[in-house]
């Protein structure tokens, strides 16, 4: 008795013929003309909106369309098949079209200053009918406190993750994980006044004379606060995939537990854990508010961040589109070009470097 | 050196449940001995605990004495690390590290554990791929990755990583489950070729493998789901497979039974 014998009766397993009519890319295109044509007619002819609502009325109709011409030539399965697919082509390019639209509006608008002025100069002495005045001194700021951030930050983070996945068993590593949830929720607001308190108000006047002092340093701890919970939630989940077969290969080798987690385990999840620090700088570098508390903000250029007033980049366009005069705006849109184009470059460098690390396939 | 290796009522367990129960073998230096047996039986366990591999799982724990010549290596100043590098470890997968190419493989346990000299390096990672019968197929691509190659290469990788820092005794846990009839051969042949050098203990599913490569064979078993694990005969491998003298071994090995 041969295997299509015992198949059970009812159920069909092999079709008599494997040839399926295929809707033809012109009829699709046809649907889609039409169903654009019948929302325009519609919505025009009733006047009930403008071209917005006949692109979306004409999307929906050319999947209702779709799905109705598709099931009459290829049949129910064949139809769902289509209706789902441009369903999530759809829901692709819906996701696609803010960023671009991000990005065209902060290029387009950004563009007018873009000038050897703007990135030489300082806002001092600026007055509000000056048309110059620059982010020198906010560029300056990011990169310092960012970067400060940054040190304090990965070490610990990682650290921290190793900790957890590697070492950490039993009601200590579970309140560790517990704290690090937490402290993911916290608004930047309250990492900022937590600094105020801590740092400028209560240990900063031992270093000044008994007066509390604003500082690059101040905003530093801030954003290293932030990015704390953020490096060791994403390293945590790139040091579990990897396997534990590949700690097993290298103890069975004799190599030590620190040296098989630094050179065997860390390198494996090394891109991920790059793509994990990364967003946390990205994320960093766009606050505001705890760099306004701590930092305190500040129009000239100011290369120490561990004495006085600092600006960032953030706040340098916070305070711009806020200002009354009419040059502002133009240099906040150029300082918001400025720092997503720094955050870009980082990423990308970094990225570089860690797949320079790993062999490629 | 190869070494002599001794255990006697070793029990392993995972948490409270116990995976084999006083377990008593004694392993003769530069043999090859086959660990066989129903699946779940605790031979991949035993195995585990003689290069005390078992333990890196949470809540293992072990019973018994194991010796490699008269030293326990389960005594409180053992350093676990010297253990390993003692009685080295074949996987049933291979791992090879996928950061690191096959050069780099090769020579990862001695690197890691101190060898800088260039020269060594070179030496040791051609010994032992030759030794591996992977030299002629990779010795143009040293520094490819690791993880580019076949199945059976990477296995053979992998033992030649084992024996690149020159352990006394070489562990086998099902190394040619994975692989092809033709792999499996080159790293039957290979077993025999290392046996000059090394102790070999193999856990095999594969019997006619059994047979064929080894000097002594145990043959684990469990009288039902959830009790441990035991040694139900140890002898050589010519008396298991022709003359056993327990029942049950006489089953499994003719099919009967598991």
């Amino acid at each position: 008795m041969s295997l299509l014998d015992r198949e059970l009766s009812g159920v069909v397993m092999t079709p008599d013929n494997i040839r399926t009519k295929k809707l033809s890319l012109v009829a699709n295109l046809g649907v889609a003309v039409a169903a654009l044509l019948v929302s325009a007619a519609l919505v025009l002819g009733l006047g009930i909106g403008n071209w917005v609502l006949v692109v979306v009325l004409g999307w929906a109709l050319y999947l209702v369309g779709l799905l109705y011409v598709a099931g009459r030539v290829e049949g129910r399965r064949a139809a769902r098949n289509r209706a789902w697919k441009s369903l999530i082509y759809s829901a692709c390019i819906l996701a696609i079209l803010p960023l671009a639209s991000v990005v065209w509006t902060l290029v387009s608008k950004g563009v007018g200053r873009l000038d050897g002025d703007f990135f030489g100069t300082s806002m001092n002495n600026i007055g509000a009918r000056d048309q110059n005045g620059g982010a020198y001194h906010a560029i300056i700021g990011t990169l310092e406190q960012v970067g400060i951030a940054a040190l304090i930050a990965v070490p610990l983070g990682v650290l921290g993750a190793i900790y957890l996945v590697e070492y950490g068993r039993g009601k200590f590593a579970g309140t560790v994980r517990f704290f690090v949830d937490v402290m993911t929720g916290i608004p930047s607001i309250v990492a900022g006044l937590f600094i105020l308190s801590f740092w400028v108000l209560i240990v900063s006047p031992w270093f000044n004379d008994g007066q509390p002092r604003f500082s690059g340093f101040a905003a530093s701890l801030a954003l290293s606060v932030l990015m704390l919970p953020t490096i060791v939630r994403s390293t945590e989940e790139m040091l579990r995939l990897v396997p534990g077969p590949l700690r097993e290969g290298a103890y069975a080798l004799g190599v030590p537990q620190w040296k098989t987690i630094l050179k065997i385990v860390v390198p494996t999840a090394l891109p991920g854990i790059v793509t994990g620090v990364m967003l946390a700088i990205a994320r960093a570098a766009g606050e505001t508010a705890p760099v306004l508390l701590v930092a305190g903000g500040a129009a000239a250029i100011n290369f120490d961040p561990f004495n006085g007033n600092q600006s960032s980049l953030a706040l340098y366009v916070y305070q711009q589109a806020g200002d009354a005069s009419k040059y502002a705006p133009a240099r906040a849109w150029t300082a918001a070009l400025t720092l997503v184009t720094i955050v870009l470059i980082l990423t990308i460098a970094a990225k570089m470097l860690a797949r320079r690390n790993s062999l490629t396939r | 050196m190869a070494k002599r290796i001794e255990a006697s009522n070793v029990s392993s367990y995972y948490g409270s449940f116990k995976a084999i129960d006083s377990i008593s073998m004694t392993v003769e230096p530069k043999t090859i001995t086959a660990l066989i047996g129903p699946s779940g039986c605790g031979k991949s366990t035993f195995l585990r605990s003689i290069n005390r591999m078992h333990e890196v799982l949470p809540n293992a724990r072990i019973e018994g004495r194991l010796t490699i010549d008269e030293q326990n290596i389960y005594d409180p100043d053992v350093d676990v690390t010297a253990v390993r590098r003692l009685i080295g470890m074949v996987f049933q997968r291979p791992n090879p590290f996928p950061t690191m190419s096959i050069y780099e493989n090769v020579v990862a346990g001695l690197k890691l554990n101190g060898v800088k000299k260039k020269s060594a390096l070179d030496d040791a990672a051609e010994q032992s791929l030759k030794s591996a019968n992977l030299w002629n197929e990779v010795k143009d691509r040293l520094n490819r990755p690791g993880a580019g190659l076949s199945g059976g290469q990477q296995q053979r990788l992998c033992i030649a990583r084992t024996i690149a820092v020159e352990p006394q005794v070489v562990l086998m846990d099902e190394p040619c489950s994975a692989l092809d009839p033709i792999s499996t051969l080159a790293i039957e042949d290979l077993m025999f070729k290392l046996k000059d050098r090394f102790t070999i203990i193999i856990v095999t599913h594969n019997m006619q493998q059994a047979a064929r490569v080894s000097d002594k064979t145990g043959f684990f078993s469990i009288d039902k789901t959830g009790d441990p694990g035991r040694l139900i005969e140890y002898d050589d491998t010519q008396k298991i497979f022709s003359n056993p003298t327990q029942k049950k071994t006489e089953d499994y090995i003719t099919g009967r039974f598991g």
